[in-house]
Protein backbone atom coordinates (compact mmCIF):
# COMPACT_ATOMS: atom_id res chain seq x y z
CA UNK A 1 0.00 0.00 0.00
CA UNK A 2 1.08 3.23 -1.05
CA UNK A 3 1.38 6.12 1.93
CA UNK A 4 2.85 9.94 2.30
CA UNK A 5 5.57 10.28 4.71
CA UNK A 6 3.86 11.04 8.32
CA UNK A 7 7.66 11.88 9.59
CA UNK A 8 8.17 14.68 7.01
CA UNK A 9 8.94 17.90 8.95
CA UNK A 10 10.55 16.17 12.13
CA UNK A 11 12.81 13.75 9.88
CA UNK A 12 13.60 16.90 7.84
CA UNK A 13 14.43 19.37 10.74
CA UNK A 14 16.00 16.27 12.66
CA UNK A 15 18.95 14.62 10.26
CA UNK A 16 22.14 16.61 8.90
CA UNK A 17 20.78 16.45 5.43
CA UNK A 18 17.21 18.44 6.41
CA UNK A 19 19.30 20.69 8.41
CA UNK A 20 21.59 21.50 5.91
CA UNK A 21 18.54 22.30 3.62
CA UNK A 22 17.49 24.83 6.11
CA UNK A 23 20.22 26.46 6.39
CA UNK A 24 20.14 26.90 2.27
CA UNK A 25 16.59 27.89 2.53
CA UNK A 26 17.14 30.70 4.77
CA UNK A 27 20.45 31.42 3.64
CA UNK A 28 18.85 31.96 0.18
CA UNK A 29 16.20 34.23 2.02
CA UNK A 30 19.13 36.34 3.44
CA UNK A 31 20.77 36.79 0.10
CA UNK A 32 17.63 38.46 -1.64
CA UNK A 33 17.99 40.73 1.30
CA UNK A 34 21.35 41.13 0.78
CA UNK A 35 20.76 41.86 -2.98
CA UNK A 36 17.80 44.75 -2.51
CA UNK A 37 20.11 46.40 0.08
CA UNK A 38 23.06 47.05 -1.65
CA UNK A 39 20.95 48.01 -4.69
CA UNK A 40 19.92 50.92 -1.94
CA UNK A 41 22.99 51.50 -1.10
CA UNK A 42 24.17 52.18 -4.34
CA UNK A 43 21.56 55.30 -4.59
CA UNK A 44 23.83 57.20 -2.16
CA UNK A 45 26.00 58.48 -5.42
CA UNK A 46 22.79 60.36 -6.68
CA UNK A 47 22.63 62.61 -4.08
CA UNK A 48 21.42 63.39 -0.43
CA UNK A 49 17.78 63.61 -1.50
CA UNK A 50 17.61 60.28 -3.77
CA UNK A 51 19.14 58.15 -0.98
CA UNK A 52 16.56 59.78 1.55
CA UNK A 53 13.78 59.66 -0.10
CA UNK A 54 14.45 56.12 -0.57
CA UNK A 55 14.52 55.55 3.04
CA UNK A 56 11.57 57.36 3.79
CA UNK A 57 10.03 54.97 0.82
CA UNK A 58 10.86 51.95 2.47
CA UNK A 59 9.08 52.84 5.23
CA UNK A 60 5.54 53.20 3.25
CA UNK A 61 5.65 50.21 1.33
CA UNK A 62 2.10 48.48 1.34
CA UNK A 63 0.28 51.54 2.50
CA UNK A 64 -2.30 52.01 2.49
CA UNK A 65 -3.06 48.60 3.38
CA UNK A 66 0.20 48.62 6.01
CA UNK A 67 0.67 51.60 7.98
CA UNK A 68 3.83 53.44 8.10
CA UNK A 69 7.06 51.28 9.10
CA UNK A 70 5.19 47.99 9.15
CA UNK A 71 6.31 46.72 6.06
CA UNK A 72 9.93 47.08 7.62
CA UNK A 73 8.70 45.19 10.66
CA UNK A 74 7.46 42.41 8.85
CA UNK A 75 10.91 42.09 6.80
CA UNK A 76 12.82 42.21 10.11
CA UNK A 77 10.61 39.92 11.75
CA UNK A 78 11.25 37.69 8.67
CA UNK A 79 14.85 38.19 8.16
CA UNK A 80 15.82 37.28 12.28
CA UNK A 81 14.05 34.58 11.98
CA UNK A 82 15.72 32.70 8.80
CA UNK A 83 19.12 34.34 10.97
CA UNK A 84 18.02 32.87 14.10
CA UNK A 85 17.10 29.58 12.42
CA UNK A 86 20.39 29.89 9.62
CA UNK A 87 22.85 30.25 12.96
CA UNK A 88 20.82 27.36 15.61
CA UNK A 89 21.67 24.71 12.40
CA UNK A 90 25.01 25.77 11.73
CA UNK A 91 25.87 25.44 15.40
CA UNK A 92 24.08 22.10 15.82
CA UNK A 93 26.00 20.74 13.08
CA UNK A 94 29.41 22.23 14.08
CA UNK A 95 28.78 20.61 17.94
CA UNK A 96 28.04 17.31 15.72
CA UNK A 97 30.94 17.44 13.71
CA UNK A 98 33.05 18.36 16.31
CA UNK A 99 31.88 15.56 18.22
CA UNK A 100 32.44 13.19 15.52
CA UNK A 101 36.40 13.43 15.73
CA UNK A 102 37.01 13.26 19.27
CA UNK A 103 40.84 12.51 18.51
CA UNK A 104 42.60 14.85 15.99
CA UNK A 105 45.12 13.94 14.01
CA UNK A 106 48.98 14.07 14.88
CA UNK A 107 49.75 14.76 11.20
CA UNK A 108 47.70 17.18 9.83
CA UNK A 109 47.66 17.81 6.23
CA UNK A 110 47.10 20.54 3.91
CA UNK A 111 43.59 21.10 3.67
CA UNK A 112 42.39 20.62 -0.21
CA UNK A 113 38.75 22.76 -0.08
CA UNK A 114 39.00 26.24 -0.53
CA UNK A 115 39.67 28.98 1.88
CA UNK A 116 35.44 30.33 1.87
CA UNK A 117 34.28 26.45 3.13
CA UNK A 118 36.85 26.46 5.52
CA UNK A 119 35.96 29.67 7.19
CA UNK A 120 31.93 29.49 7.15
CA UNK A 121 31.71 29.07 10.67
CA UNK A 122 34.32 31.63 11.64
CA UNK A 123 33.17 34.02 9.33
CA UNK A 124 29.79 33.36 10.14
CA UNK A 125 30.16 34.77 13.73
CA UNK A 126 32.06 37.74 12.71
CA UNK A 127 29.20 38.49 10.01
CA UNK A 128 27.23 37.98 12.87
CA UNK A 129 28.89 40.42 15.32
CA UNK A 130 28.91 43.24 12.29
CA UNK A 131 25.37 43.15 11.94
CA UNK A 132 24.73 43.42 15.54
CA UNK A 133 27.41 47.09 14.82
CA UNK A 134 25.67 48.01 11.82
CA UNK A 135 22.27 47.88 13.18
CA UNK A 136 23.89 50.49 16.71
CA UNK A 137 25.55 52.64 13.90
CA UNK A 138 22.83 53.24 10.91
CA UNK A 139 19.80 52.26 11.89
CA UNK A 140 19.22 53.20 15.63
CA UNK A 141 22.10 55.71 15.43
CA UNK A 142 23.73 54.81 18.83
CA UNK A 143 27.20 54.91 17.72
CA UNK A 144 27.59 57.08 14.98
CA UNK A 145 28.45 60.19 15.81
CA UNK A 146 25.20 63.19 15.74
CA UNK A 147 22.78 60.54 14.04
CA UNK A 148 19.92 62.09 12.52
CA UNK A 149 16.74 59.66 11.50
CA UNK A 150 16.01 59.64 8.16
CA UNK A 151 19.20 61.67 7.26
CA UNK A 152 20.44 58.68 5.84
CA UNK A 153 23.07 60.13 3.44
CA UNK A 154 24.43 62.52 6.27
CA UNK A 155 24.67 59.57 8.75
CA UNK A 156 27.07 57.84 5.94
CA UNK A 157 28.83 60.92 5.26
CA UNK A 158 29.29 60.96 9.12
CA UNK A 159 30.14 57.28 9.70
CA UNK A 160 32.58 56.58 6.72
CA UNK A 161 34.70 59.95 7.62
CA UNK A 162 38.53 59.87 7.21
CA UNK A 163 39.33 60.21 10.57
CA UNK A 164 36.90 57.11 10.82
CA UNK A 165 39.11 55.20 9.11
CA UNK A 166 39.00 52.20 11.51
CA UNK A 167 35.12 52.67 11.06
CA UNK A 168 35.65 51.66 7.39
CA UNK A 169 38.59 49.42 7.48
CA UNK A 170 36.01 47.44 10.08
CA UNK A 171 33.09 47.40 7.36
CA UNK A 172 35.31 46.15 4.78
CA UNK A 173 36.11 43.01 6.85
CA UNK A 174 33.07 42.49 7.66
CA UNK A 175 32.27 42.89 3.98
CA UNK A 176 34.97 41.15 2.40
CA UNK A 177 33.91 37.89 5.09
CA UNK A 178 29.92 38.25 3.47
CA UNK A 179 31.66 37.66 0.72
CA UNK A 180 33.51 34.67 1.17
CA UNK A 181 30.06 33.54 3.11
CA UNK A 182 28.33 33.43 -0.06
CA UNK A 183 31.19 32.23 -2.37
CA UNK A 184 30.65 28.58 -0.71
CA UNK A 185 27.13 29.12 0.66
CA UNK A 186 25.29 29.85 -2.91
CA UNK A 187 27.31 26.54 -4.42
CA UNK A 188 26.88 24.62 -0.73
CA UNK A 189 23.36 25.90 -1.22
CA UNK A 190 22.48 24.27 -4.67
CA UNK A 191 24.00 21.05 -3.26
CA UNK A 192 21.96 21.31 -0.21
CA UNK A 193 19.29 21.50 -2.28
CA UNK A 194 19.93 18.75 -4.54
CA UNK A 195 20.60 21.16 -7.51
CA UNK A 196 24.07 20.52 -8.51
CA UNK A 197 24.94 18.57 -11.04
CA UNK A 198 28.56 17.36 -12.76
CA UNK A 199 27.19 19.11 -16.25
CA UNK A 200 26.31 22.26 -13.92
CA UNK A 201 29.66 22.08 -11.87
CA UNK A 202 31.65 24.83 -13.53
CA UNK A 203 29.31 26.99 -14.25
CA UNK A 204 28.16 27.57 -10.68
CA UNK A 205 31.26 27.84 -9.21
CA UNK A 206 32.08 31.00 -11.55
CA UNK A 207 28.55 32.42 -10.97
CA UNK A 208 29.11 32.36 -7.10
CA UNK A 209 32.74 34.10 -7.27
CA UNK A 210 31.53 36.56 -10.01
CA UNK A 211 28.04 37.06 -7.22
CA UNK A 212 30.52 37.17 -4.44
CA UNK A 213 32.70 39.77 -6.20
CA UNK A 214 29.79 41.75 -7.35
CA UNK A 215 28.29 42.07 -3.73
CA UNK A 216 31.10 43.23 -1.99
CA UNK A 217 32.67 45.58 -4.91
CA UNK A 218 28.71 47.21 -4.56
CA UNK A 219 28.84 47.51 -0.80
CA UNK A 220 32.41 48.35 -0.80
CA UNK A 221 32.17 51.60 -3.69
CA UNK A 222 30.11 53.10 -0.83
CA UNK A 223 32.38 53.79 2.66
CA UNK A 224 35.26 53.73 0.17
CA UNK A 225 33.45 56.79 -1.82
CA UNK A 226 32.75 58.79 1.20
CA UNK A 227 35.96 58.20 2.88
CA UNK A 228 38.05 59.22 -0.32
CA UNK A 229 35.52 62.01 -0.54
CA UNK A 230 33.40 60.90 -3.91
CA UNK A 231 30.77 61.41 -1.55
CA UNK A 232 30.44 64.22 0.81
CA UNK B 1 65.66 3.65 0.80
CA UNK B 2 66.29 4.62 4.42
CA UNK B 3 63.04 5.79 6.10
CA UNK B 4 61.87 6.81 9.68
CA UNK B 5 58.31 5.45 10.61
CA UNK B 6 56.24 7.00 12.78
CA UNK B 7 53.30 4.67 13.92
CA UNK B 8 50.25 4.90 16.01
CA UNK B 9 50.22 2.12 18.75
CA UNK B 10 47.89 1.20 20.59
CA UNK B 11 47.26 -1.67 22.84
CA UNK B 12 43.48 -2.11 22.49
CA UNK B 13 40.39 0.02 22.54
CA UNK B 14 41.11 1.63 25.94
CA UNK B 15 44.70 1.95 25.54
CA UNK B 16 45.68 5.89 25.45
CA UNK B 17 48.11 4.95 22.75
CA UNK B 18 51.06 7.14 20.95
CA UNK B 19 53.07 7.42 18.05
CA UNK B 20 56.31 5.35 18.17
CA UNK B 21 59.07 5.87 15.77
CA UNK B 22 60.84 3.18 13.68
CA UNK B 23 63.69 3.32 11.60
CA UNK B 24 64.27 1.39 8.28
CA UNK B 25 67.09 1.00 6.34
CA UNK B 26 66.56 -0.94 3.23
CA UNK B 27 63.18 -0.58 1.80
CA UNK B 28 62.75 -1.45 -1.76
CA UNK B 29 60.82 1.81 -4.28
CA UNK B 30 58.92 -1.30 -5.76
CA UNK B 31 57.70 -2.51 -2.54
CA UNK B 32 53.91 -1.45 -1.70
CA UNK B 33 53.44 0.55 1.10
CA UNK B 34 51.85 -2.50 2.84
CA UNK B 35 54.80 -4.60 2.10
CA UNK B 36 57.33 -2.10 3.78
CA UNK B 37 55.01 -2.53 7.05
CA UNK B 38 55.00 -6.38 7.02
CA UNK B 39 58.68 -6.31 6.70
CA UNK B 40 59.02 -3.94 9.22
CA UNK B 41 56.61 -6.53 11.20
CA UNK B 42 58.97 -9.32 10.86
CA UNK B 43 61.87 -7.89 12.19
CA UNK B 44 59.30 -6.99 15.17
CA UNK B 45 58.74 -10.52 15.63
CA UNK B 46 61.79 -11.53 15.10
CA UNK B 47 62.75 -8.96 17.70
CA UNK B 48 59.88 -10.56 20.08
CA UNK B 49 58.30 -7.62 20.24
CA UNK B 50 53.90 -6.85 19.21
CA UNK B 51 53.80 -6.58 15.53
CA UNK B 52 51.82 -3.65 13.96
CA UNK B 53 48.30 -4.54 13.64
CA UNK B 54 46.73 -3.20 10.49
CA UNK B 55 43.88 -3.89 7.78
CA UNK B 56 44.45 -5.45 4.62
CA UNK B 57 42.70 -8.33 2.77
CA UNK B 58 43.00 -7.97 -1.25
CA UNK B 59 45.80 -6.38 -1.71
CA UNK B 60 44.73 -4.97 -5.23
CA UNK B 61 42.69 -1.76 -4.32
CA UNK B 62 39.05 -3.51 -4.45
CA UNK B 63 38.20 -4.84 -1.02
CA UNK B 64 38.81 -1.41 1.09
CA UNK B 65 40.12 -3.12 4.12
CA UNK B 66 43.29 -1.56 3.77
CA UNK B 67 43.22 2.17 5.62
CA UNK B 68 45.62 4.33 6.96
CA UNK B 69 46.41 7.87 6.94
CA UNK B 70 49.83 8.66 5.78
CA UNK B 71 51.04 11.81 6.26
CA UNK B 72 47.81 13.16 7.33
CA UNK B 73 46.20 11.83 3.93
CA UNK B 74 44.19 8.94 4.20
CA UNK B 75 45.39 6.41 1.49
CA UNK B 76 48.48 8.14 1.07
CA UNK B 77 50.05 10.71 -1.49
CA UNK B 78 48.56 9.12 -4.69
CA UNK B 79 45.29 9.91 -6.06
CA UNK B 80 42.78 7.75 -6.75
CA UNK B 81 45.13 4.45 -5.03
CA UNK B 82 44.31 2.30 -1.60
CA UNK B 83 46.98 2.21 0.63
CA UNK B 84 47.57 -1.29 -0.58
CA UNK B 85 48.53 0.27 -4.07
CA UNK B 86 50.77 2.66 -3.38
CA UNK B 87 54.73 2.02 -3.90
CA UNK B 88 57.46 3.42 -1.82
CA UNK B 89 58.96 5.22 -5.08
CA UNK B 90 55.99 7.68 -3.95
CA UNK B 91 58.17 8.48 -1.05
CA UNK B 92 61.67 10.02 -0.66
CA UNK B 93 65.14 8.69 0.76
CA UNK B 94 65.30 9.63 4.10
CA UNK B 95 61.17 10.59 4.67
CA UNK B 96 59.56 10.78 8.08
CA UNK B 97 56.83 8.74 7.27
CA UNK B 98 53.32 9.44 9.93
CA UNK B 99 51.18 6.64 9.76
CA UNK B 100 48.00 6.97 11.93
CA UNK B 101 44.06 5.16 11.84
CA UNK B 102 40.84 6.43 10.19
CA UNK B 103 40.04 8.84 13.03
CA UNK B 104 36.16 9.66 13.85
CA UNK B 105 33.83 8.11 16.79
CA UNK B 106 32.10 6.16 15.02
CA UNK B 107 35.28 4.08 13.84
CA UNK B 108 36.63 3.62 17.30
CA UNK B 109 40.39 2.43 17.27
CA UNK B 110 40.44 -1.62 18.15
CA UNK B 111 44.15 -2.24 17.98
CA UNK B 112 47.02 0.29 16.76
CA UNK B 113 46.11 1.31 13.22
CA UNK B 114 42.72 -0.84 12.40
CA UNK B 115 39.24 0.38 13.14
CA UNK B 116 36.16 -0.88 13.78
CA UNK B 117 33.99 0.20 10.63
CA UNK B 118 30.77 -1.25 11.60
CA UNK B 119 29.11 2.08 11.60
CA UNK B 120 28.77 1.26 7.97
CA UNK B 121 27.36 -1.99 8.08
CA UNK B 122 24.33 -0.33 10.30
CA UNK B 123 23.92 2.37 7.20
CA UNK B 124 24.25 -0.46 4.49
CA UNK B 125 21.52 -2.66 6.59
CA UNK B 126 19.14 0.25 6.72
CA UNK B 127 18.89 0.23 3.06
CA UNK B 128 22.47 -0.36 0.97
CA UNK B 129 20.25 -3.63 -0.74
CA UNK B 130 16.64 -4.10 -2.87
CA UNK B 131 14.47 -6.75 -3.20
CA UNK B 132 14.52 -9.17 -5.82
CA UNK B 133 12.28 -12.02 -6.45
CA UNK B 134 14.01 -15.40 -5.94
CA UNK B 135 13.12 -17.79 -9.23
CA UNK B 136 15.04 -17.97 -12.29
CA UNK B 137 17.48 -15.16 -13.34
CA UNK B 138 15.87 -12.51 -15.53
CA UNK B 139 17.46 -11.66 -18.78
CA UNK B 140 20.37 -9.58 -18.41
CA UNK B 141 18.61 -6.94 -20.64
CA UNK B 142 14.78 -7.44 -19.73
CA UNK B 143 15.08 -3.98 -18.24
CA UNK B 144 16.15 -1.71 -20.82
CA UNK B 145 18.17 1.68 -18.26
CA UNK B 146 19.23 5.04 -20.12
CA UNK B 147 22.95 5.23 -20.53
CA UNK B 148 23.37 7.89 -18.56
CA UNK B 149 21.68 6.33 -15.73
CA UNK B 150 23.70 3.59 -15.96
CA UNK B 151 27.38 5.23 -16.30
CA UNK B 152 26.28 7.38 -13.14
CA UNK B 153 25.03 4.50 -11.04
CA UNK B 154 28.52 2.68 -12.03
CA UNK B 155 30.58 5.15 -11.06
CA UNK B 156 29.10 4.99 -7.65
CA UNK B 157 28.80 1.77 -7.56
CA UNK B 158 32.64 1.85 -7.22
CA UNK B 159 32.76 2.78 -4.24
CA UNK B 160 34.72 0.14 -1.89
CA UNK B 161 33.30 1.59 1.49
CA UNK B 162 36.76 2.00 2.84
CA UNK B 163 35.88 5.45 4.99
CA UNK B 164 38.31 7.13 3.71
CA UNK B 165 35.73 9.55 3.31
CA UNK B 166 35.13 9.89 6.75
CA UNK B 167 38.96 10.00 7.75
CA UNK B 168 39.51 13.10 5.20
CA UNK B 169 36.60 14.74 5.93
CA UNK B 170 36.87 17.93 8.36
CA UNK B 171 33.05 17.24 9.88
CA UNK B 172 33.96 13.55 10.36
CA UNK B 173 31.11 12.67 7.79
CA UNK B 174 30.30 9.86 5.74
CA UNK B 175 27.86 11.28 3.33
CA UNK B 176 30.16 10.50 0.49
CA UNK B 177 29.91 6.75 1.07
CA UNK B 178 26.08 7.11 2.05
CA UNK B 179 25.63 8.85 -1.19
CA UNK B 180 27.70 6.78 -3.44
CA UNK B 181 25.22 3.80 -1.77
CA UNK B 182 22.05 6.08 -2.30
CA UNK B 183 22.86 7.38 -6.08
CA UNK B 184 24.07 2.99 -7.32
CA UNK B 185 20.77 1.93 -5.93
CA UNK B 186 18.44 4.78 -6.72
CA UNK B 187 19.18 5.27 -10.36
CA UNK B 188 18.70 1.75 -11.41
CA UNK B 189 15.26 0.68 -11.93
CA UNK B 190 16.06 -2.42 -9.37
CA UNK B 191 16.20 -0.38 -6.62
CA UNK B 192 12.98 2.03 -7.24
CA UNK B 193 11.13 0.26 -5.38
CA UNK B 194 12.65 1.35 -1.93
CA UNK B 195 14.20 4.28 -3.21
CA UNK B 196 12.48 7.18 -0.78
CA UNK B 197 12.71 4.52 1.77
CA UNK B 198 16.29 4.18 1.46
CA UNK B 199 17.61 7.65 1.53
CA UNK B 200 15.48 8.51 5.03
CA UNK B 201 16.61 5.49 6.33
CA UNK B 202 20.65 5.45 5.26
CA UNK B 203 20.73 9.43 6.10
CA UNK B 204 18.92 8.49 9.61
CA UNK B 205 21.45 5.33 10.07
CA UNK B 206 24.27 7.59 8.89
CA UNK B 207 23.18 10.38 11.76
CA UNK B 208 22.78 7.69 14.65
CA UNK B 209 26.14 6.29 14.21
CA UNK B 210 27.48 9.68 15.24
CA UNK B 211 28.84 10.86 12.10
CA UNK B 212 29.46 14.53 11.26
CA UNK B 213 27.23 16.47 8.70
CA UNK B 214 28.27 17.29 5.16
CA UNK B 215 29.63 21.26 4.42
CA UNK B 216 30.56 20.66 0.98
CA UNK B 217 34.50 20.76 1.43
CA UNK B 218 34.89 18.50 -0.88
CA UNK B 219 38.03 16.71 1.03
CA UNK B 220 35.93 13.10 0.73
CA UNK B 221 36.26 12.99 -3.21
CA UNK B 222 39.86 14.45 -3.12
CA UNK B 223 40.66 10.94 -0.41
CA UNK B 224 38.43 8.96 -2.53
CA UNK B 225 40.15 6.15 -3.88
CA UNK B 226 37.95 5.21 -6.84
CA UNK B 227 36.98 9.19 -7.04
CA UNK B 228 33.04 9.03 -6.22
CA UNK B 229 32.10 12.61 -7.21
CA UNK B 230 30.85 14.93 -4.91
CA UNK B 231 27.53 15.54 -6.62
CA UNK B 232 26.81 12.05 -5.57
CA UNK B 233 25.54 14.04 -2.23
CA UNK B 234 23.36 16.36 -4.35
CA UNK B 235 21.37 13.48 -5.54
CA UNK B 236 21.16 12.01 -2.39
CA UNK B 237 20.21 15.72 -0.84
CA UNK B 238 17.29 15.78 -3.85
CA UNK B 239 16.51 12.27 -3.26
CA UNK B 240 15.92 12.80 0.22
CA UNK B 241 13.64 16.19 0.07
CA UNK B 242 11.76 14.97 -2.32
CA UNK B 243 11.15 11.87 0.67
CA UNK B 244 10.30 14.36 2.84
CA UNK B 245 9.55 17.91 2.35
CA UNK B 246 8.28 16.75 -0.94
CA UNK B 247 6.47 13.96 0.64
CA UNK B 248 7.44 11.27 -2.01
CA UNK B 249 4.99 8.03 -1.78
CA UNK B 250 6.77 5.04 0.36
CA UNK B 251 6.99 1.42 0.05
C1 LIG C 1 29.47 48.78 3.57
C2 LIG C 1 28.34 48.39 3.21
C3 LIG C 1 27.03 48.76 3.89
C4 LIG C 1 26.46 50.03 4.07
C5 LIG C 1 27.02 51.36 3.63
C6 LIG C 1 25.20 49.81 4.74
C7 LIG C 1 24.31 50.85 5.08
C8 LIG C 1 23.12 50.65 5.75
C9 LIG C 1 22.18 51.71 6.12
C10 LIG C 1 22.37 53.21 5.80
C11 LIG C 1 21.14 51.13 6.78
C12 LIG C 1 19.91 51.85 7.38
C13 LIG C 1 18.81 51.92 6.35
C14 LIG C 1 17.63 52.75 6.84
O1 LIG C 1 17.76 53.50 7.82
O2 LIG C 1 16.58 52.62 6.20
C15 LIG C 1 21.38 49.71 6.83
C16 LIG C 1 20.54 48.75 7.40
C17 LIG C 1 20.82 47.37 7.48
N1 LIG C 1 21.96 46.72 7.00
FE1 LIG C 1 23.47 47.61 5.98
N2 LIG C 1 25.03 48.47 4.97
C18 LIG C 1 26.14 47.78 4.48
C19 LIG C 1 26.41 46.42 4.52
C20 LIG C 1 25.58 45.47 5.14
C21 LIG C 1 25.84 44.04 5.19
C22 LIG C 1 27.07 43.35 4.58
C23 LIG C 1 24.81 43.47 5.89
C24 LIG C 1 24.54 42.01 6.25
C25 LIG C 1 25.39 41.12 6.50
C26 LIG C 1 23.92 44.53 6.28
C27 LIG C 1 22.78 44.36 7.03
C28 LIG C 1 21.85 45.36 7.33
C29 LIG C 1 20.61 45.13 8.02
C30 LIG C 1 20.12 43.76 8.54
C31 LIG C 1 19.95 46.39 8.09
C32 LIG C 1 18.55 46.65 8.59
C33 LIG C 1 18.36 46.93 9.98
C34 LIG C 1 16.88 47.23 10.11
O3 LIG C 1 16.10 46.30 10.28
O4 LIG C 1 16.52 48.38 9.98
N3 LIG C 1 24.40 45.72 5.80
N4 LIG C 1 22.60 49.43 6.20
S1 LIG D 1 33.12 6.94 -1.08
FE1 LIG D 1 35.30 6.52 -1.61
S2 LIG D 1 36.38 6.99 0.30
FE2 LIG D 1 34.23 6.78 0.88
S3 LIG D 1 33.99 4.63 1.47
FE3 LIG D 1 33.49 4.72 -0.73
S4 LIG D 1 35.45 4.29 -1.78
FE4 LIG D 1 35.98 4.77 0.35
S1 LIG E 1 43.68 -4.37 0.86
FE1 LIG E 1 41.85 -4.52 -0.34
S2 LIG E 1 41.63 -2.51 -1.07
FE2 LIG E 1 43.55 -2.39 -0.06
Amino acid sequence: MLQTSPRAIPALYRSSVGKKAIMAVTGVLLVLFLIAHMVGNLKVFLGPAEIDEYAAWLRTIGAPLLHHEWFLWIQRVVLLAALVLHMTMAYQLARRARRARPVRYRHRAKVQGSYAARTMRWGGVIIALFVIYHILDLTTGTVNPGYQHGEVYRNLVADFAPERWYVTLFYTLAVVAVGFHLRHGLVSATQSLGAASPQRARTLNLAATAFAVVMVAGYLSVPFAVTVGLVD
Amino acid sequence: MKLTLRVWRQKGPQDKGGMVEYQLDDVSPDMSFLEMLDVLNERLILDGEDPIAFDHDCREGICGMCSLVINGTPHGPEKATTTCQLHMRKFSDGEVIDIEPWRSQAFPVIKDLVVDRSAFDKIIEAGGYISAPTGSAPDAHAVPVPKPDADRAFEAAECIACGACVAACPNGSAMLFTAAKVTHLGLLPQGQPERYDRVVNMVEAHDEAGFGGCTVTGECTVACPKGIPLDTIAQLNRDYLAATAGRRKKS
